[in-house]
């Protein structure tokens, strides 16, 4: 009887004496720490990804806090999250323009020429380094080291063979950007509308002849709007994509390789589009 | 007799006889060539020619450009009929002089024969050969003039000069060797002189008798020695022959001088003893055609920038079941998707063979075989899996940067996992990744 006595005493007496120390220890070694990062942290996505250029979510949480970051410093989180930051720190909440990840190239599997047969590891990066499968060597190289690094599922290979972007996913975090060997992702704010789906450097012919879809720079988008589009180096760069009126768009579509225009072509044009091909057929 | 050797490595076959007894031929310049003007470690060439320049042959129509580059120079004399990039036997096109070989190989006439080369300063050598564009003619074409400049700090007291052609198939060093042994102690006589060392080495593998036979009679005459070497591959890699020779370890990361050493192919040295004595420019180099798929195997003296396609017809032509075409040897060569691509500095061959379809890849079993025949004893199936899965730091950490890219893991690998591929990516991002932090 009076062992489990001696020991129910001597348990009560460590407990109580442990937390004599925990608070104290509380009390004294406490750290203050600012709230905001609290709050803030709490309102971030938590998804960690590294796009804001900080170590994660929590790590920007205490950059904004301190005035270090930007509040509108997380794409991921887009407006939502920058309102609700910017309503914890008690300041206006900047305006965030929500940009897409885009591709640019138009190197489908069937409009770009295979070198040849590649035998080697299915990573775009490994093919880069030994010129590519391709005989564009600027465009994708179809093995998707884009698709393994979207934190976010929202990048797939197509059927063609080019990474498909999942506007309602992606969250223009750049991962895509950084894991492209040749560049060919950038980021695009949503509503620019016209996009140069190429990055060949090549002259026209030697450009043409590898792929189908590759910019040729004959010119003809550049002259349509010289505002906005101007040649160099053998391919159609956007200047300013604000200054391309919408009257302008059926004029810069005339590319004779499809290799600017916009990415998403109303249906009823595709329709049209798809009849003329039949009728010409 | 005894050999001498490294530890680990592999043996494949050698496949030398196709071409073996067949001594040096040189080719008929072609009608028109493609000089890159990148066929080195470094940067590219500044382009000296425009389009509708009349060239003569040994003309220098690139300068090297900043400390690791090399000059390239005219191989026939003719008209420029472009200057723009066209393919590389390295898979990226790249910047090239292309030249409409007129036939008459005019060739600058103030270039004099010097009497004594011996008795010129190690600058006026290193000049020389920066002036003559060579390289080193092994595979990796590095600038050789730099190579001969070691930092004052690090003495330098033995030449090896490398007669092991470890790679299959490959002959045309052998055959160098055996057409002018002269040229070669000469060439490697003016490379001690410029690095100051105090003997010359010549390693020879064993399956290549008469020529060591013939350099240790030769040798005689200048402070050195010829070595016999074990046939084994890789045994002409830079720090597995030091090894090999004199047991002294290159330090991770470090380069032969670190050790007191400079290492230069047979194709080079005859190359410098070219450039110093006659002040001929490298515009040819020794190569040899050969494999299952080629009519009439043969080693040739090729200019530089002559299309794969030219070298291929005058062998007779590739035999219908070649599918495979290679610049180099077997087991570092480079494949090739067009025969269109110019013979460069560092074609040591070309290769043409049937090649059977891969077979599938199974996952490690952990045998260990690759970690056996390692020679720079590294653990490749821990480093590709590194690799794969993206993880850096930890490739680092493992020396995946002392890799050579030899292949022999992969020629050994019962799993047929392409482990090399892994490596050269591997080493690349890792490359990459630490420039991004210096910047």
């Amino acid at each position: 009887m009076t062992e489990i006595l001696i020991s129910i005493i001597t348990m009560t007496a460590l407990g109580f004496l442990f937390s004599v120390g925990l608070v104290f220890a509380y009390k004294k070694l406490k750290v203050e720490e600012d709230p905001k990062i609290e709050q803030v942290s709490e309102a971030l996505p938590q998804a960690n990804c590294g796009a804001c250029g900080y170590a994660g979510c929590r790590a920007f949480a205490e950059a904004v806090a301190k005035g270090e970051a930007e509040v509108n410093g997380c794409p991921v989180g887009g407006e939502d999250v920058t309102s609700e930051i910017a309503n914890i720190l008690g300041i206006e909440a900047p305006e965030v323009v929500k940009q897409l990840a885009r591709l640019h190239c138009r190197g489908t599997h069937e409009a770009a020429k295979d070198k040849g047969p590649y035998i080697g590891i299915s990573t775009c990066h490994a093919a880069h380094l030994i010129g590519g499968t391709k005989q564009c060597s600027f465009g994708c190289l179809h093995s998707g080291d884009c698709v393994r690094v979207c934190p976010f599922d929202a990048l797939h290979m197509g059927e063609e063979g080019l990474p498909v972007v999942d506007e309602d996913k992606c969250t223009a975090c750049g991962k895509c950007v950084d894991a492209c060997p040749r560049n060919l992702f950038e980021l695009h704010p949503v509503s620019q509308e016209i996009i140069v789906f190429c990055r060949s450097l090549d002259r026209g012919a030697a450009s043409r002849k590898a792929c189908k879809n590759a910019c040729i720079a004959c010119g003809i988008c550049a002259r349509a709007c010289p505002e906005a589009i101007v040649m160099e180096n053998n391919i159609a760069v956007i200047t300013d994509y604000k200054k391309i009126s919408p009257d302008k768009i059926p004029e810069i579509e005339k590319c004779p390789t499809d290799a600017i225009g916009r990415l998403h072509k109303d249906t009823n044009e595709e329709e049209k589009e798809e009849e003329k091909k039949e009728d010409e057929g | 007799m005894k050999t001498k050797t490294f530890p680990h490595g592999i043996h494949p076959p050698e496949l030398k006889n196709l071409t073996e007894e067949i001594s040096l031929q040189p080719m008929p310049a072609p009608e028109k060539v493609m000089i890159p003007l990148l066929q080195h470690f470094g940067a590219p060439a500044k382009p000296l020619v425009q389009k509708g320049d009349e060239v003569s042959l040994g003309q220098k129509i690139g300068e090297g450009q900043g400390l690791f580059s090399a000059s390239v120079h005219s191989s026939v004399s003719g008209k420029v009929l472009s200057v723009d990039s066209f393919h590389h036997p390295g898979g990226t096109p790249v910047p090239a002089v292309t030249i409409a070989n007129d036939g008459q190989d005019k060739a600058d006439t103030d270039k004099k024969e010097i009497k004594n080369p011996f008795s010129l300063s190690p600058e006026d050598i290193r000049d020389k050969i920066k002036e003559a564009g060579v390289v080193g003619l092994g595979g990796a074409a590095f600038p050789t003039a730099v190579k001969l400049s070691p930092p004052k700090d690090s003495p330098i007291d033995t030449i090896i000069i490398n007669g092991c052609e470890c790679e299959p198939l490959l002959t045309s060093d052998y055959r160098l060797m055996l057409e002018f042994p002269d040229e070669i102690l000469k060439g490697a006589e003016l490379a001690r002189i410029a690095t100051g060392a105090d003997r010359i080495i010549v390693g020879i593998e064993d399956n290549k008798k008469k020529a060591f036979e013939l350099f240790q009679e030769k040798i005689q005459d200048y402070e050195g020695e010829a070595v016999l070497l074990k046939t084994k591959y890789p045994e002409g890699a830079e720090k597995n022959l030091i090894y090999a020779i004199l047991r002294r370890e290159v330090p991770r990361g470090g380069l032969p001088f670190n050790v007191g050493i400079v290492v230069q192919n047979v194709g080079t040295a005859k190359a410098i003893w070219d450039a110093v004595s006659t002040g001929k420019p490298l515009f040819e180099r020794a190569i040899t055609v050969s494999g299952q798929s080629i009519t009439e195997p043969k080693n040739l003296l090729v200019r530089i920038g002559t299309p794969f396609q030219a070298v291929i017809d005058f062998c007779g032509g590739l035999k219908e079941d070649g599918n495979i075409l290679v610049m180099g040897g077997p087991m570092m060569g480079l494949t090739q998707w067009t025969p269109e691509v110019p013979v460069v500095k560092g074609t040591s061959g070309i290769l043409a063979w049937n090649a059977p379809a891969p077979g599938t890849e199974y996952s490690c079993i952990n045998c260990g075989r690759c970690i056996e025949h390692c020679p720079m004893a590294l653990v490749p199936t821990q480093l590709a899996k590194y690799v794969q899965f993206d993880k850096l730091p930890e490739a680092e950490s493992w020396g995946i940067l002392d890799c050579v890219e030899c292949g022999s893991c992969q020629y050994i690998c019962p799993s047929k996992i392409l482990l090399v591929h892994w490596m050269r990516l591997g080493k690349n991002k890792v490359m990459s990744s630490k420039q991004k932090k210096s910047a």
